[in-house]
């Protein structure tokens, strides 16, 4: 019979993932028996803290090979949905993928559900999808990410960090991966308040980040001759999630650029 | 006395099975989708605020059914895998009504041809264009025929009544308050009742919104924002 295939009218899976191992595992990430750890971009730094409101998660736009820059202009920061958002560092290619497939694995329950999930059970299909790319892991092409959001029984939101085998660690305050995460981890504890509003947090955003571009060479800074700002996204209970314009980003920028060389007369 | 020969002729059986689904869709409430400027409303009588007969397929289709509830719910979902799957495989714009609506076509005819019971279901899948010449509205019946229409398109019990109450409504033309309010007209019309805004169930294809999915259910204070009578 043509139409559909028989598995897409007698499934009960709710879940992208399983749909797709089972009938197209040709376009899903899996390992290959190369070691590619050398040849694949990395590095990055992402930073995720709790503001007056709900969530902002930012992380710069940098891609490197080595000791080659990849790509000035990567987006790792994105909207999982209409109320989270996710940041990945690590392997690009595979964190790419893993947006990509995180996203459509919520969008897909939405739709089949007619529900969306709550924000514990975005927080946990995420880590089951950590633990299938174990073998991805192995090899070296690791990916980390970073998850936060909203949803009405935490209207102030939650931020989750993972680690490669999937294990799911919920952060009170703020959060930082990757190569710059250090750096960008020390600004906050002295930047950090838990009333910032929406521009004092872009404000605090742009100089943890500046401060990780400034020590790690895989972290970009804001890069005014081609005007390309670090990503930065809120979500709140009443707006979703917002991304920041770059124009405003980069005006900031400019304000903590100006406001460093002055101290530093 | 020897028995009467075991033979159905082909054509008997076809009505057969023909007569079985209309039954089955001609106790159900109906559906309508309409164009309007902007957009396409999916509007239905649906007593139910949570067993859907308008869903959203993907970022500009959307879907419609009358009939048995399990049966279209088991189209619906295969639709949505078979749309998530292809847009995951190419890319998000290659995944289109006129092929959804093939795949459909292909399982109802199968369905009605091969199983021992056709499905009882009417289906509407429609697509938002870029612009508003390019929208599309696909009407599909039990046995796969496939029918596209141009302004709007009712399924369901009343189907012909609505469709008679709606004849030489330019939809495409007007706004959507207008075009809801045509739409709710049209529906109590055709079952000669006044219809609570509670018993409707709605939803839009927005060419406006900037989002990448275009589907928005229009809740009760939306739609009594809408309503004029």
């Amino acid at each position: 019979m043509a139409g559909f295939p028989p598995a897409f009218l007698s499934s009960t899976s709710n879940s992208f993932v399983e749909l797709a191992r089972s009938l197209a595992p040709e376009a899903l990430p899996h390992p290959s028996t190369r070691d590619l750890a050398e040849a694949s971009p990395d590095g990055t730094t992402i930073i995720c803290f709790r503001t007056a409101s709900g969530i902002l998660m930012a992380g710069d736009r940098r891609a490197t090979i080595g000791n080659l820059i990849a790509s000035h202009s990567m987006e790792k920061v994105k909207a999982a949905d209409d109320f989270s958002v996710i940041g990945i560092a690590g392997t690009a290619g595979v964190a790419l993928d893993l947006i990509r497939l995180f996203q459509l694995e919520l969008e897909h329950y939405e739709k089949i559900e007619g529900a969306r999930l709550s924000l514990n059970g975005k927080a946990n299909r995420l880590a089951a999808m950590l633990r299938g790319n174990l073998g991805l892991a192995m090899q070296g092409l690791s990916v980390v990410p970073l998850f936060a959001g909203v949803d009405d029984s935490t209207p102030h939101g939650q931020i989750f960090s993972f680690d490669v085998t999937g294990g799911k660690y919920e952060e009170h305050r703020f959060h930082s991966i990757g190569s710059g995460s250090g750096f960008a981890r020390g600004a906050l504890k002295k930047l950090w308040r838990a009333d910032l509003d929406t521009s004092s947090a872009i404000s605090v955003a742009v100089e943890a980040l500046f401060d990780a571009s400034d020590d790690d060479s895989a972290t970009g800074g804001p890069d005014f001759v081609r005007q390309i700002a670090p990503t930065i996204v809120t979500v709140d209970l009443e707006n979703g999630v917002t991304e920041i314009d770059s124009a405003t980003v980069l005006d900031t920028a400019t304000e903590v650029v100006a406001r460093r060389t002055a101290a530093a007369r | 006395m020897s028995q009467a020969p075991f033979y159905v002729s082909p054509e008997q059986l076809m009505k057969d099975r023909a007569d079985f689904a209309r039954k089955g869709i001609a106790r159900g409430r109906s559906v309508v989708v309409m164009r309007f400027d902007e957009g396409i409303l999916l509007l239905a009588e649906n007593p139910s605020p949570t067993l859907h007969k308008i869903a959203e397929i993907y970022d500009r289709i959307g879907f419609a059914a009358v009939g048995k509830y399990n049966e279209f719910e088991t189209l619906r979902q295969a639709g949505v895998r078979y749309a998530d799957l292809r847009g995951y495989s190419y890319d998000r714009t290659d995944v289109t009504a006129r092929g959804l609506t093939n795949a459909y076509a292909q399982t109802l005819a199968g369905v009605f041809t091969t199983e021992s019971k056709p499905f009882e279901v009417e289906l509407v899948v429609a697509e938002l264009g870029a612009a508003p010449d390019s929208d599309q509205l696909y009407r599909l019946s039990y046995d796969g025929s496939v029918i596209d229409e141009t302004e709007h398109v009712a399924i369901g019990g009343q189907a012909d009544a609505v469709t008679a109450s709606l004849a030489g409504v330019r939809s495409s033309q007007m706004t959507l308050r207008e075009v809801f309010n045509h739409g709710v007209a049209a529906l109590g019309s055709a079952t000669q009742a006044t219809l609570a805004t509670d018993a409707l169930e709605a939803a839009v294809l927005d060419r406006t919104t900037t989002k990448q999915r275009t589907f928005r259910r229009l809740d009760d204070a939306a739609m009594s924002g809408l309503r004029e009578d």
